[in-house]
Parts: C-alpha cells; sequence; structure tokens
C-alpha cells in the first residue's frame, strides 16, 4: 500500500452546513486543524527564556491571558502551563522545535487532536455565549488577550476573546465534546434568528 | 377582536376611563366556561373583576367559595387552571396576562399538568453587574436612575408588566405631576444606559450567598399569538451582582376575623390597584376595614369612582384628622374602636357585623351591607430575599412587622421593603441607599442626587397591631389565617395546646404558609396569633424560615435547553460517523457514545456478537478504543511516579516496552488498571479504562501535588488527540503489516507487549503489541485528525480477511473469556488485586506504592474473601443475570440465606459454544470444581466453579 497523504477529518464536518445558514449576527466558523503543543515548564527557569527566544514572545504569567506572534498564538492554562497554537506550523514541526527550546527541562506534548477550534462572531455573539456561560463577559473585562477555562453549556471550553466589543471569540473545545458543543451553539443561535 | 368577543357592556364594572388598559382593543377568554372580555393590560382577574366575578373555586379541604383577594402574587387563593393556550396549572388570576382566546377555571389547590409535551422554549442568560436592584417601584427606580448615572452597570428586575410599582395601583403625584410620569420618564433615561440592563416581567426569585441572585424572565405568554415562535416562554436569569439592593416592597396583610374567607373580602391596597390600574371597580357598597391609615386612600378612591362606602371601620381609637376630613367630605362614615367581627354571604359578601373592641372584648353588633369587604392590617416588608441569603430579621413595633435587623455588606434594603412606607420618604431612602451602595463599590457618584418631591406630608399615624379579632360565639374553625390551606385560628390553637412552641413547628402541623404563596399573607399574622396563644412577644417568636423561590418556577424553566440531546453532552470518537454509517447499536459509556455491536440485516444482539466474537478469535475483527482515558507523564521523576502508582514495578520497563499495570486506592481496593508505555527515560504514555480517565487524571495529580511535590513530573491528559484501534485476531498480523509495510510485524521483530513508532503519509503512527482478547492484536494509534484515513485504510486492508467491526459486547465477551476483570463491573470498590487473582501484578519488591500497607490487614488476608472464578452453569443456554446471587442450594435454606457471591459479567460464548459468567465467591479459588447455584427466575440453577480463565488458558494465541 502507497503513503499518500492522508485525508484528515474534524468532529463538525457533519454540521458544516447546518452552521453556514447561522444568521449573520451570530456566526459559528469551525477552524480545524489548528496545531496545538501543550508547554509545561518554570516560567521563571531556564527552560522559561530558550523558549521566549524560540517563539519570539513572552510566555503571559498573567492568569487567563494570551499573546501572539504571526506564527502561533500562545494561552496560559495555568502557572506552570501554555497551549502554544498555530495556523501555519504544522504540530510535528512545532513540537519539535519546543521540545528542543525546553531541553528536557520541563514537557512539550502534542495535543492538535484533543481539541477543536471554533469562531464565534457576529452582534449576538456575546448574548449566545451568556446562554451557557457564567464568567463575565463585558468587554471591560473580557476583551482582545484575554482566555479563560470555564464551561459553555456542559463542555469545558478555553474561551478567547478575539476583539473589545464582544463580538469575536475563539473557542477551543474537547474534540469529543465538539459535536455537543455545535449543536448547543445551534440552539443558542434559535433566539437569534429571523424567524 | 375576537370570535369571543360581546359588546364592552359586558363588563359593568369596567370604569370608562382610567387604568392602565386598551380599550380600544377587546379581548374574548372563557372562564369556568362563561366568555368574558376584557383588554390588553388586564390581568384574568382584574378582567373577572370587570364582570363582577370573585368567585374563582371552592377551598380544597372545607368547600368553602373563594375569590380574587389581593391584586398580585400575594394573593392567597385566586388559583386557576389555564387550558389554552397550554394546559398549565396552579397560576394565580392575579398574576396571569390576559390574553385573547385565554381559556380558564378555577381550581381548588389542585390543578393537572398538561398530558402532552411542552414545546415551548426555557433558556437561561448569565449576567453580571455592579449593582441588582429588585424592583422597579419608586425605591427602586430612584436607586437604579442614581447608580446608572454614576456609570455603574446596573441590573433593574421587576415582576409587574411595567414599572411602577405600587405606584401603578396609586393616583400619587410625584414633582407635582402624576407619579407614572415619573415613572416614565425615569425608565426612558435608564433605556438609554448602554450597561443598564432593565427587565420587567422578570421575578428574583432566590438570592444566594455572594450576589448570586435567580431571575425567571416570563417572555411571551402577554404576547398571545403574535409570540415569536423563536423566543424563549421563559428565562431564567442567573445573576451575580457586586451588590444586591432589594427595593421589593411590601405587601399588606389581612386581619384575621370570622368569615373572613368570603369572596369579595379583599385587601385594601389590592382594590386600589384594580381601580387605578385596570379601571375596575372590585365593588359598589363597599366597608373597609383597617388598623392603618393606607387604606382611607382606598374609600376615598372609590367613593371618588362611583362606589358607596359605607364605613370606614378603623380599630384604633382615633382616626387621623387629614383623612377623617377626606371622609366627611365624601359621607363615608368613621368608625373608630371598632372592628369587623364577621360577615354573611354565600358565593359572595353580603354583609359586615362591625363591633367595639376594647380590652379584648366585642360590643353590640351592627350589620352593614356590603358587596366589597376591604381589610388591611398593616404592611409586611417584603424581606424575602434579605432573609434567603441570611440576612437576619427583626421586628419593629411601632410598624407591627419584621424588618431587616442588620447591615450587609453585599445586600441593602430600602423603601417599603425595609419598613419604609410614605412615597417622598421611599424616594430619598432610595437615593441615600444608591449613594452608600456605589460609595462601598468604589463608584464614583456625584453626591446624594436631588429628591422628587412626593408624599402626603401629613406624616402617619401609628398603624395599630391587630392580628385576629374575638371570636367570642365560635372557635376559631372559621377564622382562616391560610386560606389556600384551609388553616385557621383553630389549627394553631391546637398546635400551641400540644405542645408546640417554635413557628417551624407550627407552620409544619398547620401547614400554613406551604401553599402556593408560601405564607405572603399568612406567615407573620401565624407568628402573631401564635405569640399571642403562647404568651410571648411576637419578636421572641420570630418567623419561619424564607426560602426560595420567592414564588413558584417551573421545572422546565430550570431545566432550561438542558433537555433532550441536550440534557448531557454526547462524546463521540473521530470515527463516530463511520460507525454510524454501519449501523451501530450504541452503548453509553459514560458520557461516550460507542458502538455496542454492529447488527448485520436480521441479526439481533446475541447473533451479532457472536458473529463479531468467533471473527476476532478467527480472523480479524476491529475495535474503535478511541475513549481509553491516555495520559502523557514526562520528566526526570517520571518512573519513580509511576512506581508509586501502580502495584507493580513501573521503573524497570524498558523504553520500547509495555507493560500491563493496576492502580489501587489507599485502602488497596483497585482503582483502574491498563497498560503504560514507556517512550524514553522520562516519557511514560499510561492508558486507563474509559470511565477511570478523568479521575485517575486528577487522582495522580493530587499526588503529585500534595503528597509528592518534589517529584518532577508533568501530567497531560492526551485522551482525544490519539485515535486507538486494536486490530485482534489471527490475521491481524496480515492487516497491520499490509497498512504498515515499513514495520516488521513478525513476532520476533515486533513481540508482545512492546510498542513501535511508524509513520503513514508522513502522520505518526503508534502500534502496541498488547492484547484484551487473549488473540493476536496490535493496537493502532493515530492522531485524531488522520483518525478515519487510518481506519479506512485497515478496514479495506482487512476486507480481504473478511475483517470485522465489532463493539463493546464482544469486547467484553473475548476478555471475559480470558478473565481480564473490568474495573467497576467485575470490582466495586472492595476488591483487591488478590481477589481477582491477580498478585502477580502487586510487585513484592517495590518499599512502597498506594495501597500497599492496605494488603498486610488482616481483613484483607482472609482466606474467605469474596474471589473472581468463572462460573458453568449445567444448563449451556441458560445465561445467567448479572447480579444474580450465588448461594449454596440445591435447595434454599431459612431465610437469611447465606450468600456466597454474586455474578458480574455473564454471556454467550462463541468459542465455546455455551453461556458462561464471572462472579465473585467467597473462598472462590478453594471450591473450584464445586456446583453452586444461582437462583434464576424462582428456580436454583446448579453451576459449576471454574478457574477463571476459560480460553486458550496457556496463552499460546497472543503471537499468532
Amino acid at each position: 500500500m502507497t503513503a499518500e497523504t492522508l485525508a484528515r477529518s474534524g468532529p463538525l464536518q457533519q454540521l458544516t452546513d447546518r452552521l453556514a445558514e447561522l444568521p449573520r449576527t451570530v456566526q459559528v466558523v469551525p477552524e480545524s486543524f489548528v496545531a496545538m503543543i501543550d508547554l509545561r515548564l518554570d516560567p521563571a527557569g531556564a527552560a522559561g527564556s530558550d523558549v521566549v527566544s524560540y517563539l519570539g514572545v513572552d510566555l503571559p504569567t498573567t492568569p487567563s491571558t494570551w499573546v501572539e506572534t504571526d506564527a502561533v498564538r500562545v494561552i496560559w492554562l495555568g502557572p506552570d502551563e501554555w497551549l502554544v497554537t498555530s495556523l501555519s506550523r504544522t504540530p510535528q514541526d512545532l513540537e519539535a522545535g519546543l521540545r528542543d527550546a525546553v531541553h528536557g527541562r520541563g514537557a512539550v506534548v502534542d495535543v492538535s487532536g484533543q481539541r477543536t477550534a471554533l469562531r464565534l462572531a457576529g452582534e449576538h455573539a456575546r448574548d449566545v455565549l451568556s446562554a451557557g456561560c457564567a464568567i463575565d463577559l463585558h468587554p471591560r473585562f473580557f476583551r482582545r488577550g484575554a482566555a479563560v477555562q470555564t464551561l459553555l453549556g456542559l463542555a469545558s471550553v478555553v474561551l478567547l476573546a478575539l476583539d473589545d466589543t464582544g463580538t469575536s471569540y475563539h473557542i477551543l473545545v474537547r474534540s469529543s465534546f465538539a459535536e455537543y458543543l455545535a449543536r448547543w451553539l445551534l440552539d443558542a443561535a434559535i433566539e437569534h434568528s429571523d424567524s | 377582536m375576537s370570535e369571543l368577543g360581546s359588546p364592552a357592556s359586558a363588563a359593568p364594572l369596567r370604569l370608562p376611563e382610567a387604568g392602565r388598559i386598551d380599550r380600544t382593543v377587546t379581548y374574548g377568554f372563557s372562564f369556568n366556561g362563561q366568555r368574558l372580555i376584557g383588554h390588553p393590560g388586564d390581568t384574568l382577574a382584574s378582567a373577572l373583576l370587570a364582570h363582577g366575578v370573585h368567585q374563582t373555586s371552592t377551598s380544597i379541604k372545607l368547600g368553602r367559595p373563594r375569590g380574587i383577594a389581593a391584586a398580585w402574587a400575594e394573593d392567597p387563593s385566586g388559583l386557576v387552571q389555564i387550558e389554552e393556550p397550554f394546559p398549565e396549572p396552579m397560576l394565580l388570576a392575579t398574576t396571569v396576562e390576559l390574553i385573547d382566546g385565554l381559556v380558564a377555571h378555577g381550581i381548588p389547590g389542585q390543578g393537572r399538568l398538561a398530558e402532552v409535551p411542552d414545546s415551548a422554549r426555557y433558556d437561561a442568560r448569565h449576567v453580571h453587574a455592579d449593582l441588582l436592584v429588585v424592583g422597579a417601584g419608586p425605591t427602586g427606580l430612584s436607586v437604579a436612575l442614581a447608580a446608572a448615572r454614576a456609570g455603574a452597570r446596573v441590573v433593574l428586575v421587576d415582576e409587574q408588566s411595567e414599572a411602577g410599582g405600587y405606584l401603578l395601583g396609586s393616583n400619587e403625584r410625584i414633582d407635582d405631576r402624576p407619579a407614572l410620569d415619573w415613572v416614565a420618564a425615569a425608565t426612558a433615561e435608564l433605556a438609554g444606559f448602554a450597561d443598564v440592563l432593565h427587565l420587567q416581567r422578570t421575578t428574583a426569585f432566590g438570592h444566594f450567598h455572594d450576589g448570586y441572585v435567580l431571575a425567571l424572565e416570563r417572555r411571551t405568554d402577554h404576547l398571545g399569538a403574535s409570540a415569536p415562535r423563536n423566543r424563549s416562554r421563559q428565562r431564567v436569569w442567573r445573576i451575580r451582582a457586586r451588590h444586591v439592593l432589594i427595593a421589593a416592597g411590601a405587601h399588606e396583610r389581612p386581619i384575621v376575623f370570622t368569615d373572613n374567607d368570603r369572596p369579595g373580602i379583599m385587601l385594601a391596597g389590592g382594590a386600589r390597584t384594580f381601580l387605578h390600574r385596570y379601571g375596575v371597580l372590585a365593588g359598589r357598597d363597599v366597608v373597609v376595614f383597617t388598623t392603618n391609615d393606607s387604606a382611607y386612600a382606598a374609600a376615598v378612591d372609590l367613593a371618588d369612582a362611583g362606589a358607596r362606602v359605607h364605613a370606614v371601620v378603623d380599630a384604633r381609637a382615633e382616626a387621623p384628622e387629614a383623612w377623617k376630613e377626606e371622609c366627611t367630605r365624601r359621607d363615608i362614615p368613621v368608625r373608630t374602636g371598632q372592628v369587623v367581627c364577621g360577615t354573611e354571604g354565600v358565593d359572595r359578601v353580603t354583609a359586615a357585623s362591625v363591633a367595639s373592641l376594647s380590652d379584648g372584648a366585642l360590643g353590640e353588633r351592627d350589620r352593614i351591607a356590603c358587596d366589597l369587604l376591604l381589610v388591611s392590617g398593616g404592611w409586611n416588608p417584603a424581606v424575602h430575599l434579605f432573609s434567603q441569603a441570611g440576612g437576619r430579621l427583626r421586628y419593629d413595633e411601632s410598624l407591627g412587622a419584621f424588618v431587616p435587623g442588620e447591615d450587609r455588606e453585599d445586600t441593602t434594603v430600602a423603601g417599603a421593603a425595609a419598613g419604609v412606607l410614605e412615597l417622598g420618604e421611599c424616594l430619598a431612602d432610595g437615593g441615600r441607599a444608591a449613594e452608600a451602595a456605589l460609595t462601598a463599590l468604589g463608584i464614583r457618584h456625584g453626591g446624594l442626587q436631588a429628591i422628587p418631591a412626593a408624599g402626603t406630608g401629613s406624616g402617619q399615624t401609628p398603624p395599630l397591631v391587630l392580628w385576629r379579632v374575638p371570636d367570642p360565639d365560635g372557635d376559631g374553625t372559621a377564622q382562616f389565617v391560610d386560606l389556600q390551606r384551609d388553616a385557621t385560628v383553630a389549627d394553631i390553637a391546637r398546635a400551641v395546646g400540644a405542645g408546640m412552641r417554635t413557628v417551624e413547628h407550627i407552620k409544619r402541623y398547620t401547614t400554613i404558609g406551604t401553599a402556593h404563596d408560601q405564607g405572603k399573607t399568612s406567615g407573620v399574622i401565624a407568628s402573631g396569633i401564635a405569640a399571642e396563644l403562647i404568651g410571648r412577644p411576637v419578636g421572641e417568636l420570630g418567623t419561619t424560615t424564607f426560602r426560595p423561590p420567592y414564588t413558584p418556577v417551573a421545572f422546565a424553566a430550570l431545566a432550561g435547553r438542558d433537555r433532550g440531546s441536550l440534557f448531557d453532552p454526547e462524546r463521540t470518537t473521530a470515527v463516530h460517523a463511520w460507525h454510524l454509517s454501519r449501523g451501530a447499536v450504541w452503548e453509553d459509556v459514560g458520557q461516550w457514545k460507542r458502538p455496542r455491536y454492529y447488527p448485520l440485516p436480521g441479526e439481533d444482539m446475541e447473533a451479532a456478537v457472536l458473529r463479531e466474537c468467533a471473527a476476532a478469535r478467527g480472523g480479524v475483527g476491529i475495535l474503535d478504543g478511541s475513549t481509553l482515558g491516555k495520559i502523557d507523564v514526562q520528566g526526570p521523576d517520571a518512573a519513580e511516579f509511576l512506581n508509586r502508582l501502580y502495584t507493580n514495578m513501573m521503573a524497570t520497563l524498558k523504553v520500547g516496552s509495555v507493560r500491563y499495570g493496576v492502580m489501587c486506592g489507599a485502602d488497596g481496593m483497585v482503582l483502574d488498571d491498563g497498560t503504560v508505555l514507556r517512550l524514553a527515560d522520562d516519557h511514560f504514555l499510561a492508558y486507563t479504562s474509559t470511565g477511570g480517565a478523568a479521575a485517575v487524571l486528577e487522582w495522580m495529580e493530587e499526588w503529585l501535588q500534595t503528597e509528592w511535590p518534589d517529584l518532577r513530573v508533568y501530567l497531560t491528559s492526551v485522551t482525544e488527540h490519539w485515535a486507538t484501534f486494536p486490530v485482534v485476531g489471527p490475521r491481524s498480523r496480515d492487516v497491520v503489516g499490509a497498512v504498515f509495510p515499513d514495520v516488521d510485524v513478525s513476532n520476533d521483530g515486533f513481540p508482545f507487549m512492546t510498542w513501535r513508532d511508524t509513520t503513514l503519509g508522513g502522520v505518526p503512527v503508534r502500534l502496541a503489541r498488547v492484547s484484551f482478547s487473549g488473540e493476536l492484536a496490535y493496537e493502532v494509534n493515530v492522531d485524531t485528525w488522520h483518525a478515519q484515513a487510518v481506519w479506512d485504510r485497515l478496514i479495506a486492508a482487512g476486507e480481504r480477511h473478511g475483517i470485522t467491526p465489532y463493539g463493546t459486547e464482544t469486547m467484553h465477551v473475548l476478555r471475559a473469556e480470558k478473565a481480564y476483570p473490568i474495573v467497576g463491573q467485575d470490582t466495586d470498590g472492595t476488591v483487591t488485586p488478590h481477589d481477582l487473582g491477580m498478585a502477580w501484578v502487586v510487585s513484592k519488591k517495590k518499599p512502597d506504592f498506594i495501597g500497599k500497607r492496605s494488603f498486610a490487614r488482616g481483613d484483607n488476608q482472609r482466606p474467605d474473601r469474596k474471589q473472581l472464578v468463572a462460573l458453568l452453569p449445567e444448563d449451556h443456554d441458560l445465561l445467567l443475570p448479572e447480579g444474580s446471587q450465588v448461594v449454596e442450594g440445591p435447595n434454599l435454606s431459612e431465610p437469611p440465606v447465606p450468600m456466597l457471591g454474586h455474578v458480574t459479567s455473564s454471556y454467550h460464548s462463541a468459542e465455546l459454544q455455551r453461556t458462561f459468567a464471572l462472579a465473585l465467591v467467597k473462598s472462590g479459588r478453594s471450591r473450584i470444581g464445586q456446583v453452586v447455584h444461582v437462583p434464576v427466575g424462582g428456580s436454583l440453577v446448579p453451576v459449576e466453579i471454574r478457574e477463571p480463565v476459560l480460553v486458550d488458558p496457556e496463552g499460546a494465541r497472543r503471537d499468532g
């Protein structure tokens, strides 16, 4: 058997059409195949500075925040844990690069398949989130650069604010919960549908 | 407008003007089978009263006629069943907004739920605020305005259809203009603030600690057929506020007297509300019975609207001068020092008996004919929300009511809810409360705002506290305290006579305060009467505990969207769609949807599972094992960490190898099991059971973070990063070899319990020689992005070998034939590895590991512990029900029958061509070969105890 390129598939393929029919004010777009690496290290140690040089950006140490460069986004998950994501790098490449930088002084794990990404945008994006998220999403507090680990509906998510107006969010959800979450979002959006 | 419509004159007590109803639109509705009319802005109660209909039903125990006794949620008696538009029981006529086509009837304390599913949507919203203001009456609006102007994030909720609170039912003036003009200006100004959320028809029903308040918004019922179909019917608002300001007003309370429950007997403020808000005269011939000033306004307003007010009966010795003058001007006789001590009438009150009351003795009785008897025993501040969150109350002697008795950091009570009953003072109190709350929140504000001018200016004459009128001719059995429960003064007397001395006991004995209204009118009165009977001050006796919900809330609203397919998340694997397309029958494993079996046309489960088992043992099968928990363990101390967690040795595992391990709790009982791969010296991948994944990670983190923080180890869940497909059976080598030609799949090149990394199309793939069936097997792991593609390759390559997808049922049969236990099925938290016949998995060399000490306990050494064995029924076709007891037999002894153990797993075996079971049996290992019995369907069936491994006990098949 030849080893040609393997096709990729994501958990929301079955729902693509239904998501596309959502009203303009509540847009849900799956962002499949984002490389995601779980990074664990002591940010005060030498591994921290080597990783910062490699990534080209400081590891965020303020809880519930994220930073980015052209190539990667770094999301704070804990005092010694970050999720490094990238649309332009392959998981293998990103994992290998980080592993070199960390050099045994922490842990680097490819978790690209662990979560699925969604973009939620539109005038009513925040309303939809407030149907199932207990976090205060007022743009005064939850704005670009914020990232919280919380529940949306009954699914654990990492929720990132992408703008300062409460109209654009990035949601990372465990892949097995992705279909549930998409159906939950479709349901919550009914309130904002035209009919 | 409506088919049911008839001339407006059919509502004889509707005034031509006044009220906040829209007379240009007429609604038809039906009540108790009668066709009636009303208008937008009406409640069901106001529309009924416009027709002179007071009686709604009869009482639950005594069958006495009962009617509308108040204008809002405090009404103890006017319960109705809605039939159209959708059946709903136990609603108050006073809180049901009238819509065209409404069909309802009164109910005697019990209704019926709909027999068809409720298709309405119920949802929820979370909202955060600096300040939550409960109540949009004069106090609440003043607070909300001040806070909004200071830039605070404000949530303002009010349970009525429009803002105004008490003002809606009055003709008060503010700044020398109708008070409702001020209300309109205030709400319009609030609407202009982006950070103000103002919700009407929204009842704050629960106040919990730290500013957490639940409120229910009713969103569509009042719109009738024009309600948007995509709008939720009700919404639970989960409000988290830095400060909660309660401006919930006060409830007027009645006075208890003999036959005080007849239709037409109503709270004075209620009648005033029906007049001013709905343009309805609740009666034409009125008697007013009061202990305080407020009822005079009802008397005067009703007289001005055309009613004949035959008397104001004021229990106080002196009537307030200003009001006396107003009454004189209208020829309303004022009788001071008198009380209403009885009534006449059946379906409606027809007369009141009035007598003087001095030193507890009634004087001679006067009979005054009337069709409306208004009562006011004073006002109870609505302290419910304050009390729910733990706020202490105190009894205010001058008010004769319980008021908030302490300051709380995150809660303020203002206005009538705090016992401030005059309009002008409420407005001022609201301003002060807002200022204090904003200061406490650190929100800059421009100081005390200008307070609108309002109020009578005359001040209040002190009220008299009168809980009940004496009943010298009776025994209190017609003196109703809780109308809904038909509970009387006699019931309280009986409770006290039986020795009860607390209101909580009396409440439970009499059921006072346990109905839909939770004692809004009856609770404090019951305390007052009980205090008199016991001979203690009411302030000492106190009130019963206020608990959520303030008013009834439907379970459907609390459930919200978490119902039906969204009730519990269904977790799916990366190849879920494939399983679906192959007609998989699902098994719920925790939240996971796993294929249980894949029936071919005409197959039942037994046939499908026998076929799948035969394929796995005779050819090749494939399972989606992606739900297995996977934990990446990295760090210089990873080996030591795992050594302490597992009962067996993990530190000696070689890179490239796999080891099966068992974890126990500190009690030595089996917690979870699975395989461990050593990826590098400092890097392991631990597999857990599907159900144990989250718990095992938490278990590991707990030990790492709290007991062994010195170990340099990082744990990362990779459960959903990796899809896992066991390819199982004698032909599995051919299939895996074909798909991964780079891998030497021979037994020497890839021995049992080793793993190999490879790639397919550049994608990393990890293969492991592990077996949960005893057969030659390769577990194929790939990231979930490429799971479907790899699965498809395996299926394609296996086609010529008849590759058969199998589900959890076949997996269970195959593993049971090998006596591989399922933690949680063959174990129950009381089973040690030794009990499972797995002493080999408990290291004797390691200095310590979790559970080690417990194995030395005497109880864990007992020879009669339950041990895992196989059971073979003598009848080869008999499937023992799982959970069956194992007894000695062949006859049952007298109860209690000694139990030897129980069946944990039971299946048909394709390989053995018979049924078999696993069981935990006392001293099971020393009973091998014996026949014991299992009760099945009323008879005892003989079963033979066997060594647990029934298929290939020598393990010859695992290498193919």
